[in-house]
């Protein structure tokens, strides 16, 4: 009779595929998972002390730090409590142009997590190139906007902070006539290719009744044929003047959440083209002339949450009466989003983490804050 | 899409779970002033839970009401009215808008019990309060430090936890 025993491997915390320093603790019997402890901390800096000591403004740019792919998302979930806080009005141009970047961000954000995602199944750099291709045309709409690709720093309280370039909606439009050939592609990427089939098919399942009560949101919750969605359920901004679907997928695997961003990549876009007919329309400027940015809240506390492309994205904040938050809470979808992660590797290869992992869509800086 | 005020929510709380509930006292978030009255008095409207029954308040919140979503348990240091407040925050899978349920636990012992066992949702963020702020969550199956390194002494978040010239920072020069 041969002995065996069960073997403890860490996966991480330098590993190309956990997107970032990630540390999985797996237990394994053979190449089958028995358990996996995920750790983190490794990136963590302690975002909400050091912006419990910066004023309201100060924070705007940090939140670009926390999800740095989605910059824009961050923005607009923290301007939404401040402004919630402290009653500041939104004109209506400025809703407008708020969407407009959050559903750019959203396309961004699934594309190259779709590109990632194939690229941790083992199809190395390639396909990454074509999530990443969109990105930059996208990234240079935010530079226009914004001046920064990346870091944007675009949001105010009460707006954003300068109106949309001459040249941004033409270059807008060019972009959206090239995005659905760029999507259809990109899906076919991974339908068309029967080796990554067979590594997205049937792994990672998440029922919905156990993504319900892990709290999981985003694609992970809609993968598993959950069809929640903070736009539809508790319409924020101007999101319930826009006709737009919310994807699901059956049985929750690596397949369908990867089915759920891509679909939702095509009503972002659907959403972007109302955003554009009814820009011109919109009253008030980009910003509330009468809104202070060195605000200064009345005692008490705020929630606002966004579907960012990752998930709920919240911020709590509790005022003293100050210039400062006298609490500041961020309620990071990545984070919550890998609660259920050793549930969703048990019984599965190895080899299957990095793909498990992939299809969650984290992003270290907001993890560890 | 189901609506519920935090009057509604009270109310509904005081007739199945009438000991849960404890009446709320406006907490003072800034230090006591020399003379005058006490400003920035904070009161929030939401039912306030008594610490041990916070686990049949949160379940009958999602078995009860269908508030079957956990979005967030924030908790928040109240240095000067010498407590915690955790807000843990519910959605309705339909949609909606949220219910608050507020436990508030002394700063000295700082003890609650823990949700995980019922709703695996609570897991991270009791981890994360307990790394951050020592809230001791009982009955948490695996309740270490998530952040923080396990020998890390202090709880970072905590109002007094001093901003600069600890030990892992080294001294009196750091700032």
């Amino acid at each position: 009779m041969l002995q065996t025993q069960e073997l403890q491997v860490n996966i991480g915390p330098q590993h190309p595929s956990t997107h970032g320093v990630f540390r999985m603790l797996v237990t394994v019997d053979g190449e089958t998972v028995v358990d996996l402890k995920p750790v983190f901390g490794y990136l963590h800096r302690n975002h909400e002390q050091i912006a419990e000591a910066n004023s309201y403004l100060q924070n705007m740019p940090y939140t670009d730090r926390l999800d740095y792919f989605n910059s824009m998302a961050n923005n607009h979930a923290y301007a939404m409590a401040v402004e919630r806080l402290a009653g500041i009005e939104v004109p209506e141009r400025a809703e407008y142009i708020r969407v407009l970047m959050v559903e750019l961000t959203r396309i961004l954000n699934h594309a190259s997590a779709v590109g990632f995602m194939i690229n941790d199944m083992g199809a190395w750099q390639t396909p990454l190139a074509f999530g990443m291709r969109e990105r930059e045309k996208i990234l240079d709409l935010f530079e226009m906007a914004s001046g920064a690709r990346l870091m944007c720093n675009y949001f105010r309280f009460g707006g954003v902070v300068r109106d949309l370039p001459p040249e941004f909606i033409p270059n807008l439009r060019e972009l959206l006539r090239a995005l659905p050939a760029y999507i259809d592609e990109l899906e076919r990427l991974l339908r068309d290719n029967e080796i990554l089939l067979q590594r997205a098919i049937g792994i990672g399942i998440l029922p919905p009744e156990v993504a319900l009560s892990y709290g999981v949101s985003g694609p992970v919750l809609r993968g598993s044929g959950i069809p929640y969605d903070v736009r539809k359920a508790e319409p924020y901004s101007v999101y319930d003047r826009f006709d737009f679907d919310v994807p699901i997928g059956k049985v929750g695997d690596v397949y369908d959440r990867f089915l759920v961003r891509i679909e939702e990549m095509r009503q972002s876009k659907r959403i972007i083209e109302q955003v554009l007919e009814q820009l011109p329309d919109a009253k008030g400027g980009h910003i509330n002339p009468k809104a202070r940015q060195n605000v200064r809240p009345p005692v008490g506390d705020a929630y606002a949450r966004i579907e960012s492309p990752k998930g709920e994205l919240g911020f709590y904040l509790v005022s003293d009466g100050s210039t400062k938050p006298y609490r500041y809470k961020v309620r990071a979808p990545s984070f919550i989003n890998l609660t259920p992660l050793a549930d969703m590797c048990r019984g599965y290869k190895v080899a299957d983490i990095v793909v498990i992992l992939g299809s969650i869509d984290i992003v270290m800086g907001e993890v560890d804050r | 899409m189901p609506e519920m005020t935090p009057a509604e929510l009270r109310a509904r709380l005081a007739t199945a779970l009438p000991a849960a509930l404890v009446e709320a006292e406006p907490l003072a978030i800034t230090p006591p002033p020399a003379h005058g009255p006490q400003p920035g008095l904070f009161n929030p409207p939401d039912p306030l839970v008594r610490p041990d029954y916070l686990v049949s308040a949160a379940l009958w919140v999602r078995d009860t009401l269908g508030y079957a979503y956990l979005s967030d348990i924030a908790v928040v240091d109240y240095l000067y009215a010498g407590c915690f407040e955790l807000v843990y925050r519910f959605y309705h899978p339909t949609g909606g808008s949220s219910v608050v349920l507020r436990v508030r636990v002394p700063r000295d012992e700082p003890v609650v019990p823990s949700l995980t066992p019922h709703w695996p949702a609570a897991n991270f963020h009791e981890r994360e309060a307990f790394d951050l702020f020592g809230v001791e969550f009982t009955g948490h199956p695996f309740l270490r430090r998530i952040y923080m390194w396990d020998e890390f002494e202090g709880f970072p978040m905590r109002k007094d936890f001093p901003r600069q010239g600890d030990k892992y920072l080294g001294g009196e020069s750091e700032g």
